[in-house]
């Protein structure tokens, strides 16, 4: 099996994030893997091992694909630490500014030139928590699209999952090729080991850029956007609430504060 | 007058009040068709739900597909009459479900997308907030139908009655967007609670309540409110994961919000922080929650609810 893995660089969670000329200002904040993609990685991983393994001798591969600025290398070499056997990353100044359909559609054309027979992702970044790239690659590509997936077990080129949203739970079905999202509580992601640290400074990164793959830059990056921001204002810090240590009455302030509020 | 596209949506076979506030917005822009996917032989009992917000037609599409094909065949369908008619927008309700087929449909139809407004201007201008709740972003379409997921409860329906003309139109699913096999479906188990992205009340257990929600639920029910859940709690398997508010789980912004024994992760924190009210019982007086906390207690919430409990009981008497 080939299997690939898409995961994003975002900017820590618990970083300020600022807008900068209608677009997230990434300069000054760290960066990292995207957690939520951490677990497709892992995913992956399991699905690899379960099946014959991969690296050295292994019957399956993992590839990781990204697209961002330079420093991407950095998330990409946590999912090569984990134990993925090698990357692409697409990197071009034409990307800066790209909306889910672009990005979407450079993630589709690498899967497309790589043969997979899986693709799995993370349900969405923490940054633009939009939640809608994995559809639009299966979209792009007309592959099984599966998604939110609680649990994945491959068989023989067929794979099912549980589908777990607020709509309930699916059990869904498909033949390969299929592109599948993951949702947080299929696993508990690897820790990278010192070996497989050591081990990722050796792997293969093959770095595109958008001539590589074909694509026009002018569908891309904020040319190619198919939606603009209009303004962006930071909101005012709320302002701080009331807070009380219950001295025996704490539920009857509650209480009150709800009355005072004419929330009941 | 430009036409707009609202996808009517139903929890079971009843009409959700999404549809409404979808038609609202919708309304500012021009006159809304209302679309319906639907089972062979269900949509008209469906679509004669459709009485809320100024709705000027009804579009029935059925197809055994949806049930079968889920979101690739319900994006075909939609993508279809999208083309079809090209209308300025196309509005669908905010969920797992919701985004994923606005986009499809917008990979489908070329058209920009943007998802989670709490707002959309007559001139199709959403609002969105973003970066935990800390920027408001206004943003546009600029290339094919406007394609917007507004979230739940973000929108005052108005109170507009309408009685719109229904039709019914064929639409055949295309075999590419039957690749994925829905096998088996299990609805969220209803217990006779409001649904979590509906409610104008939610009370949320977490850690804190160390398994035990009976105070969580006795305080949402004299509310009238709807019980969410933390991860933790949802993943300890002390509530079910449909209840779960925060990332991959529910984003809710109802009127109140009442935290208990919550921490306040940033994760569940992303799907709560939009709340009107947030109201924080904790025993540890550092937790991240009371940050966002209007009005905060610092306490056990086995003693803090019951007594509020009580004192519901008392005012409403």
């Amino acid at each position: 099996m080939k299997i690939a893995v898409c995961v994003k660089q975002v900017p820590d969670s618990w970083a300020e994030k600022k807008m900068n000329g209608g677009v997230l200002d990434r300069q000054g904040i760290d960066a990292v893997l995207n957690d939520l993609d951490e677990y497709a990685v892992e995913e992956a991983l399991r699905i690899a091992e379960a099946h014959g393994g991969n690296g050295e001798g292994g019957a399956n591969s993992v590839t990781v694909i990204s697209m961002g600025p330079e420093r991407t290398g950095d998330a990409v070499r946590k999912a090569l630490s984990m134990g993925a056997d090698g990357a692409i990353i697409v990197t071009d100044a034409a990307l800066a500014g790209s909306d889910a359909l672009a990005t979407s559609k450079v993630l589709a054309k690498v899967i497309e030139g790589g043969n997979f027979d899986l693709v799995l992702c993370g349900t969405e970044s923490t940054d633009a928590r939009m939640s809608v790239v994995p559809a639009m690659i299966a979209q792009r590509l007309a592959w099984a699209q599966l998604t939110f997936a609680g649990s994945v077990v491959v068989d023989a080129g067929s794979v099912t999952i549980t589908r777990v949203t607020e709509a309930g739970v699916d059990t869904i079905k498909a033949q390969f090729p299929a592109v599948i999202s993951v949702v947080e509580k299929i696993n508990e992601p690897r820790y990278p080991s010192f070996k497989g640290i050591m081990a990722a400074k050796k792997k293969p990164v093959d770095i595109k850029d958008l001539a590589s793959l074909g694509i026009d830059a002018a569908q891309v990056g904020t040319p190619g956007a198919w939606s603009v921001v209009v303004d962006a204002t930071p909101r005012p810090p709320k302002a701080a609430g009331i807070k009380i240590v219950d001295d025996g009455n704490g539920g009857k302030a509650l209480v009150d504060f709800l009355v005072e509020k004419k929330l009941i | 007058m430009s036409e707009v596209f609202v996808l009517a949506q139903f929890v079971g076979e009843k009409i959700a009040k999404t549809t409404a506030e979808l038609a609202t917005c919708g309304a500012r822009i021009g006159d809304v068709t209302a679309i319906v996917l639907a089972a062979p032989g269900k949509g008209s009992a469906l679509a004669a739900q459709i009485t809320h917000g100024k709705i000027a037609k009804v579009l029935i599409i059925e197809s055994a597909d949806f049930d079968h094909f889920g979101v690739s065949a319900s994006a075909a369908a939609l993508a279809h009459v999208v083309s079809e008619q090209k209308p300025a927008a196309l509005l669908i309700t905010s969920s797992a479900f919701g985004k994923e087929l606005a986009g499809c449909v917008a990979v489908l139809t070329d058209s920009g997308l943007i998802t989670d407004a709490v707002d959309v201007s007559s001139e199709i201008v959403a609002t969105q907030i973003v970066f935990g709740g800390s920027t408001t972003v206004h943003s546009r379409v600029c290339h094919g139908s406007a394609i917007i997921t507004l979230r739940p409860n973000s929108v005052t329906s108005d109170s507009a009655k309408s009685s719109p003309e229904i039709i019914t139109v064929p639409v055949a699913i295309p075999d590419a967007a039957k690749r994925a096999k829905v096998i088996s479906s299990q609805p969220p188990i209803a217990e006779g609670r409001p649904e979590l992205t509906e409610a104008q009340i939610i009370v949320s257990g977490g850690r804190g309540t160390n398994g035990d929600f009976s105070a969580v639920e006795t305080f949402a029910d004299l509310l009238g409110a709807a019980v969410g859940a933390s991860r933790a709690a949802t993943d300890a398997g002390w509530y079910p994961h449909s209840h779960q508010v925060g990332q991959t789980g529910k984003t809710v912004s109802p009127q109140l919000y009442v935290a208990c024994g919550i921490s306040g992760a940033i994760q569940h924190r992303a799907g709560m922080q939009t709340s009107k009210t947030i109201v924080v019982i904790n025993k540890d007086p550092e937790a991240p929650i009371f940050e966002l906390a209007d009005f905060g207690v610092v306490g056990d919430l086995f003693s803090v609810l019951p007594q509020a409990s009580e004192g519901v009981k008392a005012h409403k008497s």
